[in-house]
């Protein structure tokens, strides 16, 4: 009995509402209407009581009969066929004279005679003369099965799966007619109790007197004193609360800025418009080169061009793309076109920064480290595994005795702490790097490799044009969506940019 | 990227061994092309841009081969000394129209079904990649018995040109083949306006081509017969063609075939082709190993080298004449590299010092952001790409945006001038999710601007928009109200009018930027006409703030 006194001691007050009223039911709509509280209360209550082992909440589902507009009229009116036979209970009519006298609807008495010679109920003589027989009359003394079903649904709820034989066949032919009747779905919540739940409800619960909520003036006057707190469910489910949040993309991308500025990098930003010059030409990709395609990059309409940089630099850089210049490189031996490198693109890579960034940097200032995150773009039909737009993450090394060990070195510390342990690293091309390399990182749970882009170290044909002096510069620039994607579990591409506010609240925080 | 298909069993008898799977995946991914799949006898591999040389069985099996260390070193192949007629003329006119030509003759060829299709790849390859859709260079391959050298290679004026083309059982002239034929139809572009075409032509007249647009079909088509071939390249610049023949003459040699040099006739000036003379180059080891991190002996550099197919004599590397890809001294050093084995390096973080460092105004935008999370506020990111019907129609204002030249599609194809419609995109989408919807973003905008370097200005704007029941002005004005105060700025808001928003309730907010008073913002309760377009039934108040001009103020 102890039990039951410390449970009644944890009772909150809706649960008191409610629990001695289930001596009397057990159907949920019956304790709404006994307790006088909201649907939510009672359920609270007894999600609760639930909770503490007093009952099980069951739920029922049936398929209830509702009475239809035209089933209404006719339960005032009576069935039309009914009426039909009641005009010409009597004497033979002809049937424009039924129609005047039952105000029935053409339509009506079209369906009344089908209804009515199905059932074998009337004649229908020369010159459209009506009459009843013997069939009819007994059915109008009995009156017809679904005159009795309407009625016996406009006084309670009929379930569907209780119909007895005669009704069913009312309730099909109902059915069949225009607005008679609906089934309809109900649901309905009953509450068994459990051995606990039985002594409980026939306990004495008491007066109530436990606090319920702690407040001000309860401190103020210090009546709290003395008294007993009603004891919490504390593993109850609480409502979520809709909080402030770092979209998931640029949580992941400042954790990934962080690891630079650890690793002493320093940032460089730039515009995501950018001459061709700084994307292609200063990054000795030829002029005819497949990835200047219009099906390759963005271009812009209008304006479709921009200004070029000092004229020392581009002339150097024409040089080094049409002989080498003073590179010791062949070049790529053809004609350079100043028109074509004022070409407005959006960016395809963050390396356009690293070129900027090469230019404006002193010899005095090696050796230096510089990163970059943002975003960039290709032309690309948008699917789940493509993006018009995407991030990169970019960094370079400007220092005279860099070498490819250390390009490996710094890549496999940053992914490492990115939390890949494993790097793998293989032969790669591209046009502004030579060692070009692809870089793997192997996903420890799925136990597969992932390739995330590129990396390698500058051409002199890249460096010596725009800093001055050729000196080695690691560099690389791999795709991060792919590691946000992989983190947040997320499948399809297209949900970074998504914005579904269910998923952006819901998804977790990004933590290694 | 080019890819090629390889027949595993050709491929191993080509390469003079046979590799477990694992094995030769792993050595086709180390040496520097991406294996696409293995499946039965059918390889699919990817082949970087810069090896043409690899865009053939023969040429793919040779790289392998010596990288596995089977046959290393320099491949030598004759080419036997021609015959006198082995001769082509060029003629001047084609200087106007495509100047270069470079061409062998190849025999002893034994072709069959697979073979022929084999050619057929190899040329397909040639001409899309090193060719750039035949601008470049295009290629001919004609059966010999079916000519009679010399060769002429002249350019005529369109309507001169009479032939029939492959794939036709009619005669064209040169433009009908342009406007008719559907290989034509495909390249008119390389000769639209061109006064005269470029053909070649045997010594009885007979049209063998019209490059780069179509063989002749009766001199133009390889079969099973064919044993003998007379191969031209031509295009605009001759050692691009020279380098590309060598590709093609190279792999029918390693098919069995004889290369025949011809003597090209370029008015007083004759020339050889093919050459097939190595190319030499230095090579400063000291420099190699700096740049790998190694220290290799030059004993171990040549080993390296002749596994990559070169060969390394009196401290000359002899590079094969079908390389087009060595630029520059480093070139060589990532052949090494690969040689070495990239898997065999260690990475080594070097003891540097250096200072890390965020962009200040970076830092600047994450600090705002914290401001409004702590307020609640729910971030999003969106695309800088929209159009116009969701950035000006349904906004109902008219801002002059920034048009792509070649958007795929017309959903993204302006850049935005303003945040706010992005988010109410974001809130439109989002109709049937829990309210509030309290959002914001920082992101870039673009506008004309003829002092921009491209002609385009950015910049960084955040927009914030709540949506809700009991969401308006005062609301938005609180939020704004606590991210200026957390900036310690003073700030005015006056009347005015915007399209956007409903009249009255809409305010351009200034701050004080040393001494001079700045607009930075609008604020104001977005316009039920919007919402409307938008299809969003709760109100929804915003505001825009210039946060490049912010931090302007900020600044000290």
């Amino acid at each position: 009995m102890n039990d039951i006194k410390d449970l009644i001691k944890t009772l909150h007050p809706l649960e008191r509402r409610v629990a001695p009223l289930l001596r009397q039911t057990a159907i949920f709509s019956e304790l709404v209407k006994k307790s006088r509280l909201k649907d939510v209360e009672v359920m609270r209550a007894l999600q609760w009581m639930q909770n503490k082992q007093v009952l099980k909440i069951k739920e029922d589902v049936k398929e209830v009969l509702v009475l239809g507009e035209n089933g209404k009229k006719a339960l005032k009116t009576g069935l039309p066929e009914l009426v039909f036979l009641n005009s010409i209970k009597h004497k033979a009519k002809l049937l424009d004279k039924i129609r005047e006298e039952t105000k029935l609807s053409k339509e009506e008495i079209n369906a009344c005679i089908g209804l009515l010679k199905g059932k074998a109920s009337i004649h229908i003589g020369k010159g459209l003369v009506v009459s009843i027989n013997d069939n009819g009359r007994k059915l109008l003394q009995r009156g017809s099965f679904e005159e009795k079903l309407l009625k016996k649904i406009s006084g309670k709820e009929v379930d569907v799966s209780k119909l007895k034989d005669e009704e069913k066949f009312a309730f099909e032919n109902l059915k069949k007619r225009k607005d008679m009747i609906k089934p309809v779905i109900k649901k309905e919540w009953f509450v068994i109790l459990t051995n606990t739940g039985k002594k409980l409800v026939t306990s004495n619960l008491g007066p109530e007197k436990t606090i319920e909520q702690l407040t001000p003036a309860m401190l103020k006057t210090g009546s709290w004193k003395n008294k007993e707190f009603r004891a919490y469910d504390v593993k109850i489910n609480v409502p979520r609360i809709i909080r402030g949040k770092k979209h998931f993309v640029n949580q992941a991308i400042e954790y990934a800025k962080r690891i630079w500025l650890d690793m002493g990098f320093k940032e460089m930003t730039g515009t995501l418009v950018q001459t061709s010059f700084w994307n292609f030409d200063a990054l000795f990709t030829a002029q005819d080169h497949p990835v200047r395609d219009l099906q390759d990059t963005f271009f812009i309409k209008n304006p479709a061009r921009g200004r070029l940089p000092d004229k020392k630099l581009v002339e150097t850089v024409k040089q080094t793309h049409e002989t080498g210049w003073t590179t010791g490189s062949t070049g790529w031996k053809y004609k350079w076109d100043e028109e074509e490198a004022k070409k407005n693109v959006l960016r395809t890579h963050t390396t356009c920064l690293s070129a900027q960034t090469l230019t404006k940097l002193k010899k005095e200032e090696l050796p230096a480290k510089f990163f970059a995150l943002g975003r960039c773009f290709r032309n690309e039909t948008i699917d789940w595994s493509h993006l018009a737009e995407f991030n990169q993450t970019e960094g370079i090394v400007v220092d005279k005795n860099a070498n490819f060990r250390h390009l490996l070195g710094y890549l496999k510390q940053f992914f490492k702490k990115m939390g890949y342990e494993k790097a793998r690293f293989r032969p790669g091309y591209f046009p502004y790097t030579e060692f070009s390399i692809e870089i793997d990182i192997f996903h420890p749970v799925k136990k597969e490799w992932i390739e995330l882009g590129g990396a390698g170290i500058f051409r002199p044909e890249v460096v010596k044009p725009l800093l001055g002096i050729d000196v080695p510069v690691l560099a690389w620039g791999p795709g991060f969506d792919r590691i946000i994607m992989e983190f947040f579990n997320i499948n399809d591409i297209r949900e970074l940019y998504k914005n579904d506010l269910k998923q952006v609240r819901k998804i977790k925080e990004w933590m290694r | 990227m080019p890819t090629i298909t390889l027949n595993k069993d050709v491929l191993e008898k080509l390469v003079g061994k046979k590799l477990a799977l694992e094995q030769l995946k792993d050595r086709i991914s180390m040496l520097g092309t991406d294996l696409e799949k293995i499946e039965g006898n059918e390889i699919v591999v990817e082949v970087f841009p810069n090896r043409p040389d690899m865009l053939s069985e023969q040429g793919f099996a040779r790289a392998l081969s010596s990288f596995i260390g089977v046959k290393t070193g320099l491949r030598k192949y004759n080419v036997r000394k021609r015959e006198k007629n082995y001769k082509v003329i060029i003629n001047e006119s084609v200087k106007k129209v495509r100047p270069f030509t470079a061409c062998a003759i190849v025999t002893n060829l034994k072709f069959d079904d697979e073979k022929i299709r084999e050619i057929i790849q190899i040329q397909e390859k040639l001409h899309i990649g090193m060719g750039r859709d035949r601008k470049k260079l295009a290629i001919g391959i004609y059966p010999l018995e079916e000519i009679t050298l010399p060769i002429t290679y002249t350019a005529k004026k369109p309507k001169e040109i009479r032939f029939v083309p492959l794939e036709s059982d009619k005669e064209m002239n040169g433009l009908e083949i342009l406007q008719k034929h559907p290989t034509g139809k495909d390249y008119a572009h390389l000769l639209e306006g061109k006064e005269v075409f470029p053909i070649f032509m045997d010594t009885k007249n007979e049209i063998l081509s019209m490059p780069p647009i179509i063989n002749s079909h009766k001199t133009g088509k390889i079969s099973e017969k064919t044993k003998e071939v007379f191969i031209e390249f031509s295009g605009f610049d001759y050692d691009i063609l020279s380098k590309g023949l060598n590709i093609l003459v190279t792999a029918l040699a390693d098919m069995g075939g004889e290369i025949y040099e011809m003597e090209l006739v370029y008015g007083k000036k004759k020339v050889v082709s093919p050459d097939l003379k190595p190319v030499e180059w230095n090579l400063d080891i000291k420099y190699i190993n700096k740049m790998l991190g190694l220290e290799l002996s030059e004993g171990k550099i040549k080993e390296l080298l002749e596994r990559m197919g070169y060969d390394y004599k009196n401290k000359k590397v002899l590079v094969p004449a079908y390389r087009t890809d060595i630029l520059h001294q480093i070139d060589f050093a990532e052949d090494i590299a690969i040689a070495y084995g990239y898997e065999n390096f260690e990475p080594e973080i070097p003891n540097v010092s250096t200072i890390g460092e965020e962009d200040r105004f970076e830092e600047f935008k994450s600090r705002i952001a914290n401001v409004l999370i702590g307020l609640g506020l729910l971030e999003t990111n969106t695309y800088n790409l929209t159009n116009k019907e969701d950035h000006n129609k349904k906004m109902l204002f008219e801002a002059d945006v920034v048009e792509l030249e070649n958007a795929l599609t017309k959903e993204y194809s302006v850049l935005r001038t303003w945040i706010i419609p992005s988010l109410m995109k974001v809130l439109s989408e989002n109709t049937n999710r829990e309210y509030p919807q309290n959002i914001f973003e920082n992101g870039i905008i673009f506008k004309k601007d003829k002092n921009a370097e491209t002609g385009i200005a950015e910049n960084d704007r955040l927009g914030v928009a709540l949506c809700g029941q009991n969401i308006d002005f005062t609301r938005i004005k609180q939020v704004f109200d606590a991210l200026i105060n957390a900036l310690d700025l003073k700030y005015e808001s006056k009347e005015t009018e915007h399209s956007s928003f409903i009249p009255g309730r809409v305010a351009r907010i200034s701050v004080n930027d040393k001494g001079k008073s700045k607009g930075v913002a609008y604020i104001g309760e977005i316009h039920p006409k919007v919402l409307e377009n938008f299809g969003i039934e709760m109100p929804v108040s915003s505001f825009e703030l210039n946060l490049t001009d912010l931090y302007e103020a900020i600044k000290k």
